[in-house]
């Protein structure tokens, strides 16, 4: 069977878009074969910097003959039917369709519409100059005089040749025959644009790749990097190195040369005294180098880098190396310079006194500075809820809270707090970004800062992702946890929360963050009275000036408050108020209590997510919390001991009795059958009546307890015991007696199991 | 690079290396202009390239733009960064097909070997939000060291560029310390000569950098420079009205002189940005009453006979 072969050779297309596009090409080439009745065995997709290439093997070489048969509507219908049913058909007159007779129709008209079956690779130059023009570039440009007219064709560059040869492996190929704005077709290629400027006569994808080999270009960007990859080792490996490995770079060189040639370059040793990060981003991100380290070193780097030209240089490479140890060179003098400027006094530090009293900052020191400078400049972090510096400010009380919880020195939290953001001020960080945090560290350990402060500088924004670390040090967890949840209470209140996919702020990853530090670390904390306090600032701010009275009177108040609560507040603090804000307290409450509830739930979800991916059972969370449950290494634990005992016999039938108990009294309720409104011993028949009546308390006493202690296992353990008792009272027991008052005792006697088990989880909740 | 080349080879002096693309360009059968006489930011601002990109007449010129960037000085003590400093700028409309090969062999022809250099076209897109314009290109890098830029113009003074133009601008210091192999800008061999007759960049720009790093951060009288930009916009509006079309010709009579104006405006916005009075907010407006004079006058090129109108 025939094989296709496409190449759309152009100027240099971008290296991030390059295998997207690829892609797009085989989907859409395939697509519409098959959309034309064709079929394939396999394709595949080439790319390099100067072209995208297809590879379809095995394609039909016709498709086949189509005949569809159109019913039409009878002889002797009106005349408007009849031009209709022709109309639709495509036929002329009457004459050219046939009649047929049925004995329940009478006599009707047919249409026989042949599509005879097409080449190939008609199908393809039909189908190509449309794909063409119409290609999913991200970006994409008009070029040279064709560009005068409008609806001139657009590529991501220059579009410079189009190769499409079809044709079964025993005979010679044909050229497919198609044209856009001008540019035919044609079985001629280019190779590298340096090595082999003369054309390329191709045939088939075979000698393709071949030919193109020899005129020094590797097709298969997949090859180019096993190449890169091993060369780079190689050399590195020769001079007593290993490269530092990176992935995102290797692809993205690969994409920037047709024939790799891996050189290696040297810089000055001194260049080394700065953070080995700064010096592998200032080489990767501006010079696209990869850095080596000695042998056996795992963090400090070496002075060699290793880049990858597109050419097999007269010399062996040796100007080549040698231009870009310079630029390199240049570049980290920038580097040393950002370094050292960040640890020497700003200019300016003539308007800082406020800022630096208002954080207690000391402006002998370099990152106090920055701090100061960053709250001076009234810097945005989002326009509805203020600046950087306000947002350190509440950062830094709520750690300074949350110290004592999570066992951490309070005036050492606070500090780090406001240092944490300091370095957003500093060069460095302005250079590479993602070294926030990092810089900060190193920056607080050069001006002596408490080791416990540098390095929450730079835990506070983790843990970035499901596998990062969580920050484990009391004061890092102090600050982690307040940075996030003063984040997140803040985009709550505004009502920016993530929907669907769109979540340009990470806030589930926030509330991730604070999932994970508190239930690894164990942090026992209420979240509602953790984050009371910015809650109220940041909602504060969503309401009009007007209102702000309102807001500092409940503050003073010191009430916990709490979403159930807040509309009360509100209502009772807005009477001693005028009027105006009076009616709009009830309206301001339920907003903020429904938001906050939301946060609360938000954080439920995230739980369970979080349950989900560690294996355990996600559905007993709802069994133990309801909507204002707030303390999530609490509800953690309290899963556990749920699962622990659904996880034996006893916990199991207890399940089982208790849903039957409560399934017959939703049963009655529903019926309206009286339920005794306390159970009352005199009325018991049956001696497992009376069992059942002395365990459940018991049980019911001894949950209590263990609840008090908050020993989860001991009130599970409790409520298992109740499994015989239960068991037996349904074996022997009939609930429906004749006697309407002995019917009510049992009834309250299954609500007592119900709510002695509701006591430590909503067993109707639990799945299975 | 070597002392045996003649002293106007480009390897050996700033202005053979400035000869030698001129003749290149010259051969390859452009005008070859001077500098446009107004302080501008780079070579785009020259109504050569900005203006004659417009409409559907073709145009090539090549021409050093001296371009002053006040944010960049540095009192003449970084050997990078100068506030003062020349693009060589080549403006093809409607870009030949080969304009790629054309950029090539113009680097062979001022000593730069593509098989000894490791040449290589790096995305780019380009965009100019003071001139409304914007295009797709590369950077290109000579051994890892960006030289030039390379754009197809897609659209200038917010009007669509039909038919697109290919803008070459090579950054001519840079060029020359690559192929003079000097690392300080200020060592540069201006005149190719050795000994006594030396002269250098620093001998020609040094106090000049100096000089006009103090003016642009410290003396520039930033209340008149607000005044100037005033004037500047309002003259412009002014001379765009009054050479505008009436009566029986529809012919505009007076854009050139309106975009000096505009370009005029644009620089001392340049100059109080370097002075750090222009707010991040203000910045914004600023660019935006820039471009909007740009538009303008793109729009009234278009109704001259170089716009390509009918008289």
């Amino acid at each position: 069977m025939p094989d296709l072969l496409l190449e759309l050779r152009c100027e240099e297309i971008p290296a991030r878009m390059q295998r997207k596009a690829a892609g797009d090409l085989k989907k859409l080439v395939t697509d519409g074969l098959v959309e034309a009745g064709l079929t394939y065995e396999a394709a595949r997709e080439y790319w390099t910097p100067r072209r995208l290439a297809l590879d379809v093997r095995g394609v039909t070489a016709r498709s086949k003959d189509v005949r569809e048969e159109r019913k039409g509507p009878r002889t002797d219908a009106p005349e408007k039917a009849i031009e209709g049913f022709l109309r639709a058909a495509g036929l002329a007159s009457v004459d050219e369709a046939e009649t047929r007779t049925d004995p329940k129709k009478g006599a009707f008209y047919v249409a026989v519409i042949e599509k005879p079956g097409r080449a190939a690779d008609e199908i393809v130059a039909e189908l190509m100059p449309g794909l063409i023009r119409n290609f999913p570039w991200p970006k994409s440009m008009r070029w040279g005089a064709a560009s005068a007219r409008p609806g001139a064709l657009r590529w991501v560059r220059p579009l410079q040749s189009i190769l499409c040869t079809f044709g079964p492996e025993t005979e010679e190929p044909v050229v497919v025959d198609f044209e856009v704005d001008g540019l035919h077709a044609s079985n001629v290629t280019y190779g590298h644009r340096f090595h082999a400027p003369d054309p390329i006569t191709v045939r088939r994808f075979d000698d393709y790749v071949a030919a193109l080999e020899v005129a020094r270009v590797v097709l298969d960007a997949e090859r180019r990097k096993k190449i890169i990859e091993a060369d780079a080792a190689n050399l590195a490996f020769a001079a007593g190195l290993d490269i530092v490995a990176d992935e995102g770079l290797l692809d993205e060189v690969s994409g920037l040369v047709e024939w790799p040639v891996v050189l290696m370059g040297a810089f000055e040793q001194d260049f080394l005294d700065i953070p080995p990060e700064i010096v592998r981003l200032t080489i990767r991100a501006n010079q696209k180098c990869f850095v080596t380290r000695p042998q056996g070193e795992a963090e400090n780097l070496s002075n060699r880098f290793v880049l990858v030209a597109n050419i097999e240089a007269r010399d062996g490479g040796a100007e080549i190396a040698h231009g870009n140890a310079k630029v390199v060179r240049a570049r980290l003098s920038d580097a040393v310079h950002f370094w050292k400027t960040d640890q020497a006094d700003l200019p300016d530090l003539a308007g800082l006194e406020a800022s630096a009293q208002k954080f207690g900052l000391d402006l002998k020191k370099p990152l106090d500075q920055r701090m100061a400078r960053l709250d001076r400049l009234g810097v945005t972090f989002h326009a509805k809820l203020g600046t950087q510096g306000q947002r350190v400010a509440r950062v830094a009380r709520l750690a300074e809270e949350l110290a004592p919880a999570v066992g951490a020195d309070a005036g050492l939290a606070r500090r780090a707090a406001v240092l944490a953001k300091a370095d957003l001020q500093t060069e460095v960080v302005g250079e590479f970004p993602e070294l926030q945090g990092a810089m900060g560290c190193k920056y607080a350990e050069f001006q002596g800062e408490d080791p416990a402060v540098a390095a929450a500088i730079e835990a506070h924004y983790r843990p970035l992702g499901p596998s990062d670390v969580v920050p484990a040090e009391p004061v890092s967890i102090a600050v982690a946890l307040a940075d996030k949840l003063d984040m997140l209470t803040g985009f709550w209140a505004i009502d920016e929360k993530p929907t669907g996919s769109k979540d340009p702020y990470a806030l589930r990853r926030a509330a991730l963050g604070v999932i994970r530090i508190v239930v690894e670390n164990g942090v026992r904390l209420s979240l509602l009275d953790a984050w009371h306090h910015n809650w109220l600032e940041h909602a504060r701010q969503t309401f009009d000036a007007s209102i702000h009275d309102l807001f500092d009177t409940v503050q003073r108040l010191r009430t916990t408050l709490r979403p159930a609560n807040l509309a009360a507040v509100f209502e009772e603090v807005g009477e001693s108020m005028d009027t105006d804000i009076h009616n709009r307290a009830p309206e301001i409450a339920e907003t903020l209590s429904q938001r906050e509830t939301d946060l609360l739930t938000f954080f439920h979800d995230r739980l369970k997510v979080y349950l989900r991916d560690q294996g355990a059972r996600h559905d007993l969370i709802d069994a133990v919390i309801t909507p204002e449950t707030d303390d999530l290494f609490l509800i953690v634990r309290r899963v556990e001991a749920l699962g622990a005992l659904l996880d034996n016999e006893d916990g199991q039938n207890l399940l089982a009795g208790t849903r039957r108990a409560a399934n017959i009294l939703a049963a009655e309720e529903k019926k309206g059958t009286a339920v005794a409104g306390s159970v009352d011993a005199a009325l018991f028949a049956e001696s497992e009546e009376r069992a059942l009546f002395d365990a459940v308390a018991a049980a019911e006493a001894e949950a209590a307890t263990a609840l008090t202690d908050q020993d989860y296992q001991a009130a599970m353990r409790a409520l298992a015991g109740l499994r015989g008792p239960v068991d037996a009272f349904f074996d022997k027991v009939l609930v429906n007696a004749e006697d309407e008052a002995v019917r009510a005792n049992r009834l309250a006697l299954l609500a007592r199991i119900r709510a002695a088990t509701g006591q430590v989880a909503d067993f109707s909740r639990i799945a299975g | 690079m070597t002392a045996s080349q003649p002293p106007m080879h480009p390897t050996r002096s700033f202005q053979g290396l400035i000869l030698a693309l001129h003749a290149f360009w010259a051969d390859k059968g452009c005008v070859v202009l001077q500098p446009y006489d107004m302080e501008v930011g780079a070579g785009t601002f020259h109504p050569a390239t900005t203006l004659r990109s417009l409409g559907p007449k073709p145009w090539n010129a090549a021409y050093v733009q001296p371009s002053r960037r006040p944010k960049d000085g540095r009192y003449g003590e970084n050997p990078n960064r100068l506030q003062h400093y020349y693009q060589y700028q080549v403006i093809l409309k409607p870009n030949p097909p080969n304009l790629q090969e054309l950029y090539l062999a113009s680097l062979e022809a001022i000593g730069i070997d593509p098989l000894l250099h490791d040449i290589r076209f790096v995305e780019d897109d380009w965009e100019s939000p003071t001139l409304g314009a914007w295009g797709l290109g590369w950077e290109c890098w000579c051994d890892g060291m960006e030289v030039s830029q390379f754009t197809y113009f897609q659209q200038v003074c917010g009007i669509e560029c039909a038919p697109v133009s290919g803008e070459l601008t090579y950054g001519l210091e840079r060029l020359a310390m690559y192929v003079q192999g000097v690392d300080n800008v200020y060592n540069l061999n201006f005149n190719g000569r050795e000994g006594a007759e030396k002269v250098t960049y620093g001998d020609v720009f040094l106090q000049a950098e100096q000089e006009y790093s103090r003016y642009n951060f410290e003396y520039a009288d930033t209340a008149m420079l607000l005044r100037h930009f005033d004037d500047a916009e309002k003259e412009c509006v002014a001379l765009l009205a009054a050479g505008a079309p009436r009566g029986g010709s529809g012919l505009h009579k007076c854009v050139l002189p309106a975009y000096d104006q505009c370009i005029k405006a644009s620089h001392v916005f340049n100059l109080l940005d370097a002075r750090g009075v222009i707010s991040v907010t203000e910045r914004q407006s600023y660019i935006l009453r820039v471009r909007d004079l740009a538009k303008a006058c793109g729009e009234a090129f278009l109704l001259t006979e170089a716009g390509g109108a009918a008289a």
